[in-house]
């Protein structure tokens, strides 16, 4: 696993021990199996996450009470190599409706062997979020979604 | 010593010093501006303003005799730094999905 420095982006780095067809399946519409538990935006309990597998699908979490959050687009679908969406979350945690202000994540699966796949992502163009970003940090406490998981790694920070 | 953006994220975990936050993000203000609209004294606003700008969530500028806060548009980073956090946390969990014997084929 490792990290890059870059002023608008993030990029990570894993390999599994899995085969490409697979890495992939269980990083799209597997996503449910593995996406952090106290990440979602959605109000209610999350009964599922469901991952579009088209180029013009979306991402999105369905509550328990029918809800839905569709909180990314799916931008190229590509299996089993290449999977681009976007982040379409504002800088308020909430959904984004403007396509200008939403960053994207890219992965690319590339089979190391047949059994072994390295998984890279970069998450680019976050300076779309514009200048209101700081609003995302301010609501580090709202008692709901993201901000949970922002209030424990505030928490952790502070230990 | 705390480094950002650890910084601006325990910076923001205090009520008040949030609020203040939230009003300079809405738009630039001065200090007796934010004291006026918050149960707490001028002195605490500035001391709150201090922390948050060490945090470099806020930046403060001199228009005449007064000192006006704003947002710091550095904050972009901050925002990388969590999404960093957050791919950091989420690709060792997707491995372990990923690794986990299965049962039947999906």
């Amino acid at each position: 696993m490792t990290t890059q420095e870059a002023p608008t982006s993030v990029h990570s780095t894993v390999t599994v021990e899995a085969p490409i067809d697979r890495a992939f399946s269980v990083f799209t519409t597997g996503i449910g199996t593995w996406w952090p538990p106290s990440h979602h935006l959605l109000q209610g309990e999350l009964a599922e996450m469901v991952f579009e597998p088209q180029v013009g699908g979306n991402i999105y979490d369905r509550s328990v009470d029918g809800n839905e959050c569709r909180w990314a687009r799916v931008l190229a679908y590509e299996p089993p190599a290449r999977v681009v969406f976007s982040w379409d979350i504002a800088t308020t945690w909430q959904l984004e409706t403007d396509p200008d202000k939403t960053s994207e994540v890219e992965v690319r699966f590339v089979a190391e062997t047949p059994q072994r796949t390295r998984v890279e992502l970069e998450h680019r163009n976050l300076e779309r979020h514009g200048a209101g970003w700081e609003q995302m940090s301010a609501d580090v406490g709202s008692a709901d979604g993201w901000g949970i998981g922002m209030q424990r790694f505030a928490a952790a920070a502070v230990a | 010593m705390t480094t950002y953006p650890d910084a601006a994220l325990v910076a923001l975990a205090d009520p008040t010093r949030r609020a203040i936050f939230e009003s300079v993000a809405a738009r630039p203000r001065a200090v007796g501006e934010l004291a006026d609209g918050l149960p707490v004294s001028r002195p605490a606003v500035s001391q709150h303003l201090r922390v948050l700008k060490n945090a470099r969530l806020v930046v403060d500028r001199r228009s005449g005799n007064r000192r006006i806060y704003e947002v710091d548009p550095r904050g972009v980073e901050g925002l990388r730094r969590y999404l960093e956090q957050f791919w950091n946390q989420a690709l060792p969990a997707f491995k372990a999905a990923v690794e986990k014997p299965q049962e039947d084929k999906p």
